[in-house]
C-alpha cells in the first residue's frame, strides 16, 4: 500500500496492463477526496499535536469474485485511489498476487527507491567534511 | 458596530471583478503561468501557503497563488476556505521525524554530530547578489551526488537527553485539542499552542521570535538542530484496523535548546522550544521554536513580562486569515455608525460654543 500511495494513477494503469486479465469490479465507495489531520509531537517525542491537514483520496472496490480492496492515498488523484484499491483486492487473490507483485508492485518499488537514492545522493554531496579541523587534531 | 445593507453595487462589483481577472492575467502577449511552473519554480511560496493555509496539497496551493496574483495571505485564505468543503477521513499517527529522509540537517551546537551536517538545498553561504544569469532561461548543471553512507541521524535532543542534560517532554498520549473543531480558549495547552503556531503567519512569528532575542523575554537559544526532508504519513482507517502508509510530506523541524534551569528536586538541565511546519520553511520553524519556548515561561517558573511570553497576545494575533478579516472589515459600509459619531461631535461642538458664549 505504501508503494501504491506514491505512484500516479497513470503509472499504475500502465503496469496493470501487464498483469494479465483484470477482473470486473465495482466501486463500493468513492473515489472521494477528503482530509487527514496530520499530527506531530511536541519536541518530536512528546505529546501529540495537530500540525495541519493534507488532502487524501479514498476508494473501496469489490471484484466480481467478491474480493474487497481499500485505498487511501495522499493527494487528489481519483484514478490512483481507484486503481490502488483494485490492486489491493487483486493482491488478496493467491493466484494473482505473485504476478501483480512481480509486474506492478516490484517495479514501482524499485522506481521509488531509485528516486529516494537520488535525493540521498544529492544530500550526501552536501555533507560537510571538516578537513581543516581534522588535520589540526592529528 | 453595525453595517448597512446596501443595494445597487452589483454592476460595479461585476466590472471590478472582470478588471481584476484581466489584471491577474496581465499582458496577454506574455505566456500564462501554469500550475506546474508555480509548484516547481515558486516552491517556497507554495510551502508557505500550505503552512499558513494549514492544508498540505502542492497543486491546490499553486492554484491559490495563481488566483491570488501571488498574494500569499490571500492564497492561504483560499486554502482555508477550500478545506471546509472536504470531509475529514481520519487523523494521522504522529509523524516520526527521527525517520525523516533527510535533505537538510544541521546543528549549531555539535560540529561532529552522528550522521554529520547536511547542508541540503540552502541559500545560506550565498552572497545575496542578484543573479542576472536567471534573466534568461538556461540549463542547470545537475547537482553533484555522492554515495550516501546510510549513517543514522539521531535527533540532537536524543543525544543530549541520553545524558539527562535536556528536559524530557515525555507527556501523556491524550487526544490533542484541535483549533479547526473547537475555538481557542485560555489557558491554552501546548498542543493547541503548537497547532496555532504551525498555521500562524511567518512574519508575525519571525518578529515575535526576534523580539525574544533582543531582550523581550530572552531565553538564550541555540539551534540544537534544524532538519528538513520527507516523512511518511500513516493513518489507521476504522475499516482496516491497522496502520497504512498514505504517502509522504515534506516538513521542516527545529529543536531549539535554551537556557538551563534547576530546582531543589531537579538538577540543572537545558529547556527546549519546538518548531514543525509544512514544507521547506526553516525560518518559520526556527521562529516557531523561539516563540514556543517563550510561551512556556509560566510553566517553567519565569516571569511573564514580554509580548512573546504572553500566550493570549501571541495566539490571538498569529493567524493572518483572522487578522486580515478584522483589519479589512473596516472597508465594509459603516455609514450609520459614522453618522451617529458625526452627530455626537457636532453636538459636543455646539455645547462648547454655547458655554463660551455664556461665559462672554
Amino acid at each position: 500500500m505504501s508503494v501504491l500511495a506514491r505512484a500516479s494513477g497513470s503509472r499504475i494503469a500502465a503496469l496493470l496492463e501487464e498483469c494479465g486479465e483484470i477482473p470486473a469490479f465495482i466501486r463500493i465507495r468513492g473515489p472521494e477526496a477528503g482530509l487527514v489531520m496530520v499530527r506531530g509531537r511536541a519536541g518530536g517525542d512528546g505529546a501529540p499535536f495537530n500540525l495541519g491537514e493534507m488532502s487524501v483520496t479514498r476508494c473501496t472496490v469489490r471484484t466480481d469474485s467478491g474480493l474487497i480492496g481499500h485505498a487511501y492515498v495522499a493527494g487528489r488523484d481519483e484514478r490512483q485511489a481507484e486503481l490502488a484499491a483494485l490492486v489491493d483486492a487483486l493482491m488478496q487473490d493467491p493466484e494473482r498476487a505473485p504476478l501483480v507483485r512481480e509486474k506492478l508492485i516490484d517495479p514501482l518499488a524499485q522506481y521509488q527507491q531509485a528516486e529516494r537514492d537520488a535525493v540521498a545522493g544529492k544530500a550526501a554531496a552536501t555533507k560537510v567534511q571538516f578537513f581543516a579541523m581534522q588535520t589540526m587534531r592529528t | 458596530m453595525a453595517y448597512v445593507a446596501v443595494k445597487g453595487g452589483e454592476r460595479a462589483i461585476d466590472s471590478a471583478h472582470a478588471w481584476m481577472a484581466e489584471k491577474r492575467r496581465g499582458n496577454p502577449e506574455v505566456a500564462e503561468l501554469s500550475l506546474d511552473q508555480i509548484e516547481q519554480q515558486l516552491g517556497r511560496a507554495v510551502d508557505r501557503v500550505m503552512g499558513e493555509g494549514s492544508l498540505y496539497d502542492r497543486e491546490l496551493a499553486a492554484l491559490a497563488i495563481k488566483q491570488a496574483q501571488g498574494d500569499l495571505i490571500e492564497a492561504a485564505f483560499l486554502l482555508r476556505a477550500y478545506r471546509t468543503t472536504l470531509p475529514r477521513f481520519a487523523h494521522s499517527l504522529a509523524v516520526e521525524t527521527t525517520n525523516m529522509r533527510i535533505e537538510r540537517r544541521i546543528s549549531a551546537i555539535f560540529k561532529d554530530l552522528p550522521g554529520g551536517q547536511i547542508l541540503g538545498p540552502t541559500y545560506d553561504y550565498t552572497h545575496r547578489l542578484l543573479d542576472f544569469g536567471l534573466t534568461e532561461p538556461s540549463a542547470n548543471a545537475p547537482a553533484p551526488t555522492e554515495p550516501p553512507d546510510d549513517a543514522s541521524m539521531p535527533r540532537v535532543p536524543d543525544i543530549l537527553g541520553a545524558e539527562g542534560l535536556l528536559e524530557s517532554v515525555g507527556a501523556p498520549n491524550r487526544e490533542p485539542g484541535d483549533l479547526t473543531r473547537q475555538p481557542l480558549t485560555f489557558p491554552a495547552d501546548r498542543d493547541v499552542r503548537l497547532q496555532a503556531l504551525a498555521r500562524g503567519d511567518e512574519g508575525f512569528l519571525l518578529a515575535m521570535g526576534y523580539s525574544t532575542q533582543r531582550g523581550y523575554g530572552g531565553s538564550h537559544p541555540f539551534a540544537g538542530e534544524v532538519r528538513m526532508g520527507t516523512v511518511a504519513v500513516e493513518i489507521e482507517p476504522a475499516e482496516l484496523g491497522f496502520a497504512i502508509d498514505i504517502g509522504d510530506i515534506v516538513v521542516s523541524e527545529c529543536q531549539m535548546v535554551n537556557q538551563f534551569k534547576g530546582s531543589k528536586t531537579a538538577p540543572p538541565q537545558f529547556t527546549r522550544g519546538y518548531g514543525l511546519v509544512f514544507g521547506f520553511s526553516e525560518r518559520k520553524a526556527m521562529s516557531m521554536a523561539l516563540v514556543d519556548r517563550a510561551m512556556r515561561a509560566a510553566e517553567l517558573g519565569e516571569d511573564v513580562t514580554a509580548p512573546a511570553q504572553n500566550v493570549e497576545f501571541v495566539l490571538y494575533h498569529s493567524d493572518n486569515v483572522e487578522g486580515t478579516g478584522f483589519v479589512e472589515h473596516l472597508k465594509l459600509p459603516h455609514y450609520v455608525d459614522f453618522q451617529s459619531e458625526l452627530q455626537n461631535v457636532r453636538r459636543l461642538r455646539d455645547e462648547v460654543e454655547r458655554l463660551r458664549e455664556a461665559a462672554e
